[in-house]
């Protein structure tokens, strides 16, 4: 630089040092135009060649657009074939908000088209603001082809949102199989991240199983999702397929569940709240997990609106909890017939009896029964419920004895099942009392727990198990998965003769002398046995348990096995705050009257549905209705079922089908399903042609059945 | 040249000529090509104005030397009453605005300024005595030409077209043998001043914009989507690119301004490295042989003019170069012959213009003469 340095002060300035200048500043110039020239090619080649792969890939990602198909989602199927849950194809439009720069404006334009109200856009609203952003949101599904359409068409105006033809989570009877199967729901952020965030998850209209079967058979159910390479515009708009690969549809999920009955059973328990088991005494197949009051997995399946979750929520009643297997209640006096197996094994007779004056002395106190029974003998401690018999042999034999006979029958016990979460509840015993309490066990415990009250708790599914195993003798196990194998049971050391006694104890309750002499079925040939029970709330300085605040009447509760002399079937029913076993009985007997005879059940349910204003899917909608109107909300109508395949799985279905044979067979009133194997492929085969169609094993009586 | 040519043809600079024809039928094609395979609406529309403003630079050329220093002073006077002008109509219009509706054509005075600013600064060093050239009065006159043009484009606001006409003359008083020490200080000074400007001076949204173009993959589906989705284009073309009418990049709209401002992205994505060499070439050979031009010249006026214009043509091509390829920040710079647009093509058929009719008076050894 310093030839270009002039003299300080006052440079000398002709003609010559400019022209010399101009020469010089221009070849400057030029080189610098021809260096800047230079860079540009470079930096072009570096661009294009060295770093050409990763553009190209850029680009391509930019131009192809692969966008997941959602799997349809495999079928959670009862134990004839017919779907508890099945899909059905539906017309969606869904909005991702990070591509809707003024979503009030597009919701209010989406609104006007698909006749949207008020209560749903609010919902959607809500949905949107509380989304993350990038996840579509669901506007509104099971459109009609005319709304799609209308929306197709106006898709310009409307940036981010996408209409979609897919398949949305259907069950059939709704209510009834809430807490059993659970429902779908998008994948949040927490299920996106732990799962690797596949994008799957994410993809609109993808759903996951959000609770109970649905979560629990999750892989089983999901399938394998297609694939559309599309080539799109940087708006997004498509401008043709490339390639497309078909989704593999998830596969079903066969349950020992069978689907009339476990409809007729929710719907039978009516306005009260409470639970139905019953399960098989031969497989310990759970033909029936009933609770309810419950919620309509349809609507969360959809995306449940607030209002409705709502009313849910604030239920006392608790919808939302599965009662069968989070309901722990005092067992009561269902206990008593378990805990005389207990006593004839440390060495008690039967025979041996005792004087009930009312109640009786156990060490320096006097305790109270329920009646002045005289002379007790086991059988009329079981019939009669004798709860000084009680006292005084639990006293006898010491209450470790019996506890440790209560977790052989499933009291206190989990259960292999494919289930969410089961609630184990107490046996209370002496070791346990020092564990968890940090006391002596004292003679009023043994007392109270000897009658199935003080700390012990069950739930539904235990006394259910307990009552098979009573029955049998076996040590039945309960399964939930329709399998062909008929397990082997460790056989408990009972003689026969000691397991006929109790059973016929236990008949005698219904069919004798007993406390449920309303339960007998009404069949000449079939006879059921069973215990009632009925749990204090509170104590009886603050209710009797039979009137008063809800919250503070006694549950009701009944255990039973039928027929009494071969069980085949055995169960539970658990009415909370029913005011007593009253409330519970005839439940059971309605239950096991359409397991034997379907036409003569829905007769019995039928004008009772009447009287409390419709089935459980029917009053949970009028109580929606009227819970919105309260709220000032308006709802839509309940979405109609169009297609017949669904209602196989409703009790009104097995009358259906048991009509012909019943004109046939006159008086056969057997549960033996005599349909052919080929006649229920039909009948099931139609609703999925993916779905195994075949019933293998129909649920059939052992051939020494007596009825 | 052979005596098969005609003289009148001969005498043609083609050395200038055929890279401008290259890039002009090239510029067509590309045009064609994002235009999605059709001559409407860029691609006809580029050569009729190219043929109209070809014409125009014939007729220039023609013009002799006292004719064009006569009236430099007026033309720039002219522009400059047309830039207030436009000031007046956006501050009455409540909005900005740049150009001046004619009728027939809508006319940017700021384009037109930038071969003025060059042909008024060349008058003026042409005439000023020698001695005086590294006192203040070379340089608080010149200042003041520049500056007030300048200003009023910034108000437009238009950052890009303001710094073109600054370079323009800049370039003049440089090559004109103003002291280098006036250009060092100038060059320091802006070196200490610019973060400090940076800093304070900017707007948090203009300071974004630069942290952006150095680092465009920040925010790629924001401000730095431009220059991402340009460079993804340039570097998917590859050697040969993806051929003609094959470029997802502009045909899929992923690329911002196809067809003006990303013209050279549009290109190499279908044409490759040897298009962009070709078009950089040919750029090459034009400013190469305006450069010669001036040197060839003999007249203080022509050197300046001459030196000017290829300057204002280089800016355009370096600045829309650099935007593309991701090394300065995203201004609306269009590529001279090659992006669609009337304002650009006619100022830089201007530009070629003149150094045709400097050209000319080359050739007619330093005589002068209304229309020699």
């Amino acid at each position: 630089m310093s030839r270009f340095r002039k003299p300080s002060r006052r440079p000398i300035v002709s003609q010559t040092t400019i022209d010399n200048a101009f020469d010089r500043r221009t070849f400057t110039i030029g080189t610098a135009m021809g260096g800047i020239g230079v860079l540009l090619a470079a930096r072009m080649g570096y661009i294009a060649i060295a770093e050409n792969e990763k553009y190209e890939l850029e680009s391509e990602s930019n131009r192809v657009n692969l966008s997941l198909i959602p799997p349809r989602r495999g079928w959670l199927l009862d134990r004839d074939g017919a779907p508890l849950a099945s899909n059905k194809a539906d017309f969606r439009v869904d909005i991702i908000p990070d591509r809707t720069p003024d979503p009030d404006r597009t919701v209010a334009a989406l609104t006007k088209i698909l006749d949207l109200d008020e209560n749903q856009a609010a919902d959607v609203r809500k949905r949107i603001e509380d989304s993350p952003g990038f996840q579509p949101v669901e506007v509104a599904s099971g459109l009609k082809y005319e709304q799609f359409a209308a929306v197709s068409v106006r898709l310009p105006d409307l940036p981010g949102v996408v209409p979609q033809r897919g398949f949305s989570r259907f069950y059939p009877t709704g209510p009834s199989v809430g807490h059993l199967v659970g429902y779908v729901g998008p994948a949040n952020a927490e299920e996106y991240e732990e799962q690797d965030r596949n994008p799957l998850l994410v993809t609109p209209g993808y759903k996951i199983g959000k609770d109970a079967l649905e979560k629990q058979f999750e892989q089983e159910l999901r399938g394998i999702p297609g694939a559309r390479r599309v080539e799109v515009t940087a708006s997004g708009r498509i401008v043709r397929d490339l390639e497309t690969r078909e989704d593999v549809q998830g596969d079903p999920v066969r349950l020992t569940i069978d689907g009339p009955l476990q409809d007729y059973a929710a719907r039978r328990i009516g306005l009260e709240s409470g639970s139905v088991v019953v399960m098989d005494c031969d497989t310990g197949d759970l033909l029936c997990m009933a609770s309810m009051p419950s919620f309509d997995p349809n609507s969360f399946s959809q995306g449940i609106g607030r209002v409705e979750y709502a009313m849910l929520s604030e239920d006392e009643r608790v919808p939302l909890r599965n009662k069968v297997l989070k309901g722990l209640y005092p067992p009561g006096s269902t206990v008593k017939p378990m805990h005389c197996m207990a006593f004839m094994d440390a060495g008690v007779k039967p025979e041996e009896t005792i004087i009930c004056g009312g109640g009786r002395r156990i060490g320096n106190r006097f305790f109270n029964c329920w009646s002045n029974h005289g002379v007790v003998d086991m059988a009329k401690a079981i019939y009669q419920s004798c709860d000084s018999y009680f006292y005084h042999f639990a006293q006898q034999v010491g209450f470790a004895k019996v506890a440790e006979w209560a977790h052989k029958m499933g009291l206190g016990e989990e259960f292999p099942l494919p289930v969410m979460s089961q609630f184990y509840g107490t046996v209370p015993s002496p070791e346990w009392k020092k564990r968890r309490h940090d006391s002596e066990w004292q003679p009023f415990d043994t007392v109270n727990s000897s009658i199935g009250q003080g700390y012990y708790l069950a739930s539904p599914l235990q006394l259910a198990v307990m009552s098979a195993r009573m029955a049998t003798g076996y040590k039945v196990m309960p399964r939930l998965l329709l399998s062909d194998d008929r397990p082997k049971f460790e056989h408990f050391d009972f003689s026969p003769d000691e397991i006929g006694y109790v059973r016929q104890a236990m008949s005698d309750v219904v069919n004798g002398p007993g406390t449920a002499g309303r339960a007998r079925l009404p069949f000449d040939d079939i006879k059921m046995a069973g215990k009632t029970g009925t749990a204090q709330v509170v104590s009886l300085s603050v209710s009797n348990g039979k009137t008063g605040p809800w919250k503070y009447r006694d549950h009701g509760l009944f255990v039973f096995f039928a027929p009494f002399d071969k069980p085949k079937y055995a169960g539970v029913v658990v009415i909370e705050h029913g005011g007593g076993s009253g409330a519970a009985y005839p439940i059971a007997r309605d239950v096991m009257t359409f397991l034997f005879d379907p036409a003569k059940g829905m007769d019995a349910l039928r004008p009772l549905e009447e009287q409390w204003g419709g089935t459980a899917q029917q009053r949970l909608d009028a109580k929606y209705r009227a819970y919105a109107a309260a709220k000032g909300e308006a709802v839509p109508p309940a979405p109609s079922r169009d297609e017949d395949i669904f209602d196989q799985v409703e009790a009104e279905a097995r009358v259906a089908a048991r009509q012909p044979e019943s004109i046939a067979e006159e008086s056969n009133p057997s549960r033996v399903d005599t349909r052919s194997p080929e006649e229920v492929s039909r009948s099931s085969g139609a609703a999925d042609p993916i779905a195994p169609a075949t019933s293998g094993e129909t649920p059939s009586a052992p051939a020494d059945n007596p009825q | 040249m052979s005596s098969i040519v005609p003289a009148p043809v001969a005498r043609q600079p083609w050395q200038m000529l055929f890279p401008l024809f290259v890039l002009i039928g090239f510029g067509a094609l590309v045009l064609f090509s994002a235009a999605g395979g059709s001559w409407t609406p860029y691609a006809a529309s580029h050569l009729v104005r190219f043929a109209v403003f070809l014409m125009m630079a014939v007729v220039m050329s023609r013009f002799g030397k006292d004719l064009a220093q006569f009236f430099a002073f007026p033309i720039y006077g002219v522009i400059i009453v047309m830039l207030v002008f436009v000031e007046a109509i956006g501050f009455v219009g409540g909005g900005s605005q740049r150009w001046l509706d004619l009728g027939f054509m809508q006319l940017q005075p700021s384009e037109l300024m930038k071969p003025a600013i060059v042909l008024v600064l060349a008058r003026f060093y042409a005439n000023l005595p020698i001695g005086m050239i590294p006192t203040w009065r070379s340089l608080v006159p010149a200042g003041a030409l520049i500056g007030f043009p300048v200003a009023l484009v910034l108000l437009q606001p238009d950052l890009g077209t303001s710094l073109a006409i600054a370079f323009g003359g800049f370039v003049v008083m440089f090559v004109a043998g103003l002291p280098l020490r006036w250009f060092v200080g100038a060059g320091l000074a802006g070196a200490i001043l610019a973060p400090v400007a940076f800093f304070f001076g900017l707007q948090p949204y203009q300071q974004k914009r630069v942290f952006t173009f150095l680092d465009p993959e920040s925010d790629p589906l924001g401000d730095g989507y431009h220059i991402t989705q340009s460079k993804i284009a340039i570097g998917s073309g590859g050697f040969s690119g993806k051929g003609f009418n094959e470029g997802s990049q502009s045909h899929l709209n992923y690329l911002p301004e196809p067809h003006t401002d990303f013209i050279f992205a549009t290109m190499a994505e279908e044409w490759g490295f040897l298009g962009g060499i070709v078009v950089i070439g040919a750029f090459a050979f034009i400013l190469s042989w305006g450069l010669s031009v001036a040197r060839n010249s003999q007249d203080r006026f022509a050197k300046l003019l001459a030196t000017g214009m290829t300057a204002t043509i280089f800016f355009y091509v370096a600045i829309n170069l650099m935007m593309v390829m991701g090394l300065a920040p995203v201004v609306g710079i269009p590529l001279p012959f090659m992006s669609h647009g009337g304002s650009s093509m006619m100022t830089n058929m201007i530009c070629i213009g003149s150094l045709m009719m400097v050209n000319r008076w080359n050739r007619k050894a330093p005589r002068t003469g209304l229309i020699s």
